[in-house]
């Protein structure tokens, strides 16, 4: 189930219309300007709320994604680098989200340090094709794992700050 | 300095192997170049030449013009290689991105000494000890990327002995996407295949038998739940992705290659879909015919192919448990799409045939809300949008 918080997050990421993934061509280019569009709208919102938590950029066939993606408690920032792919099957299926450099350090994660869903991601995501982009993958997916996960690594001494 | 470690992780892998072969190949037995039934002690064959001599299968010979593809070496998929390798099948063509793990090792088939040499090479190495007999090809790539996908199509189209299509196609992956990714090659390229999959919790799984057209593939439907009978709300997810069991996986793997012999080698009858629930011992099997309005292009596309061949030779086929992909259903769990203020309800699951249901409902087409009013603006270019979003 979709928590008010996370409610409130797609509130501000506006909805995509083109049913197309990367082996669509001159489709996938309007697909792509709605994804950059819907992102950007994202991030400036979330800029606005005072929860700036990411940020992206894509080759140029915006095929393969990458950036950063940051956590604050105490007032430390910890980063990660965050990547995916997008599969032949997008938007069909999900992205799959990966913080490669907690591989194998949580078992929240399956291999390649792609993050593990709730059981409620997918359905959602099925139910809402193709009208979710890549940020409310961010939003349903990295989001959320990152609040529960990253202060449990923290506290485990997993992960640690990093003065930068 | 990147490169350089690459490259000696490289060389590291490839004296690994090399070392494996000279371990190997004192005691290795010569190719065989014909299957024969005679039994002595140093036939590999003579037990299941032994199916001819008894009636069950006709020419168990044929096997070895056959090609399989295995998409995915884990679990299920080593498993499913090695009955293939040992039942003496012509070429195994192997597809999986992954290395071996010590945390594979609740599995069958790997061993501890092969962790960190990519799966298919590992796998192929062993399984040509087993049976030289065999041809092995390897891929070790992520086939759902753009790149990986073509070349995957092209050796599915192409890889048999003969240079033709593969003879058939079996899914051990363990991710939707791949699943997913698969079918579509599959209904573009019109091949069979079977499906194969183990629940997260371990203690259920499935065989699915597809034919583009005919029967439902893989997008048809939402993907299908082996019942396991355990209340979700005592499941424990917290803490892990996916628990997994040797067993449940030998005995998926055991019915996807017994399925693929019977296909194969013509004998007995081919399930189309064959669950299995660990708790009770309970196996269901059902047939599901296509949905004509799948959201696959090519598989409307094959659907439609299907129907004017029946109509040119009608074909009296007698299937009891045949069950439509979709059902219509009223609204009656309050199924609602997410737009940017309605809440998500989530709703009971369709039960498709006893003790099998859908993993989630999806909206009926009537349902779909229109997108927000932020329509894109035809005036700027991609390149804007993407220094826009990179100056942020
Ligand atoms: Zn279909």
């Amino acid at each position: 189930m979709v928590d008010e918080a996370t409610r409130k997050s797609l509130s501000g990421i506006p909805l995509l219309k083109t049913k197309a993934g990367p082996r669509d061509k001159e489709l996938w280019v309007q697909r792509l300007k709605e994804e950059f569009q819907a992102l950007i709208k994202y991030v400036e919102t979330n800029k606005q709320q005072d929860n700036d938590w990411f940020r992206l950029e894509s080759n140029k066939e915006g095929t393969r994604w990458f950036g950063k993606c940051w956590y604050i408690q105490d007032l430390l920032k910890y980063e990660f680098d965050v990547e995916f792919d997008i599969p032949v099957t997008y938007p069909t299926t999900a992205p799959e989200i990966a913080l490669p450099e907690l591989d194998g350090k949580t078992a929240k994660m399956y291999r390649g340090g792609k993050i593990c869903l709730t059981d409620h991601f997918k359905p959602l995501w099925a139910r809402n094709v193709p009208k979710f982009g890549i940020a409310h993958a961010m939003a349903l997916g990295l989001g959320p794992w990152l609040a529960v996960e990253i202060p449990d690594l923290i506290q485990k001494g997993v992960v640690v700050y990093k003065e930068k | 300095m990147e490169e350089l470690k690459k490259r000696i992780e490289q060389l590291e892998q490839e004296l690994k192997i090399e070392k494996l072969k000279n371990e190997t190949s004192s005691v290795a037995r010569p190719k065989i170049s014909q299957m024969s039934s005679e039994v002595v002690d140093s036939n590999p064959y003579s037990r299941l030449m032994a199916l001819k001599r008894m009636g069950i299968v006709e020419n168990y010979e044929k096997i070895r013009d056959y090609t399989v593809a295995v998409v995915g070496v884990g679990g299920v998929g080593s498993v499913t290689a090695e009955m293939l390798t040992r039942c003496g099948i012509g070429k195994l063509i192997l597809f999986d991105y992954d290395k071996v793990e010590l945390a594979n090792m609740n599995r069958l088939f790997f061993q501890p000494h092969q962790s960190g040499l990519s799966k298919v090479e590992a796998a192929a190495n062993t399984l040509s000890f087993i049976n030289p007999d065999v041809q092995f090809e390897t891929h070790n790539y992520n086939i759902t990327t753009m790149d990986n996908f073509q070349h995957f199509m092209g050796r599915i189209k192409e890889g048999s002995l003969t240079n033709g299509p593969v003879d058939l196609v079996l899914s051990c992956v363990d991710n939707f996407e791949a699943r997913m990714a698969i079918n579509a090659a599959c209904n573009e390229i019109n091949q069979i295949w079977f499906e194969s999959g183990v629940s997260e919790n371990a203690v259920s799984g499935h065989i699915q038998f597809l034919i583009p057209g005919k029967t439902a593939c893989f997008a048809c439907a939402p993907p299908l739940v082996v019942a396991s009978n355990i209340d979700e709300k005592t499941l424990k997810k917290d803490g892990v992705c996916a628990a997994s069991l040797p067993t449940t996986m030998a005995i998926v793997a055991g019915f996807l290659v017994q399925n693929t012999l019977k296909y194969l080698l013509k004998f007995g009858q081919v399930s189309y879909y064959l669950g299995y629930n660990a708790m009770q011992d309970f196996f269901p099997t059902m047939m599901m015919k296509p949905n004509d309005g799948c959201d696959d292009y090519h598989c409307r596309l094959r659907q439609k192919e299907q129907r004017e061949s029946l109509i040119l030779n009608p074909v009296k086929e007698t299937v009891s448990e045949e069950i439509a992909a979709v059902i219509h259903e009223d609204n009656e769990w309050g199924i609602s799409l997410v737009d940017e203020s309605e809440p998500v309800v989530e709703g009971a699951h369709s039960e498709i045939a006893p003790g099998i249901h859908a993993a989630y409902d999806l909206p009926v087409a009537e349902e779909v809300v229109e997108g927000s009013s932020d329509s894109v603006d035809a005036n700027v270019s991609l390149e804007e949008l993407m220094a826009q979003m990179k100056s942020m």
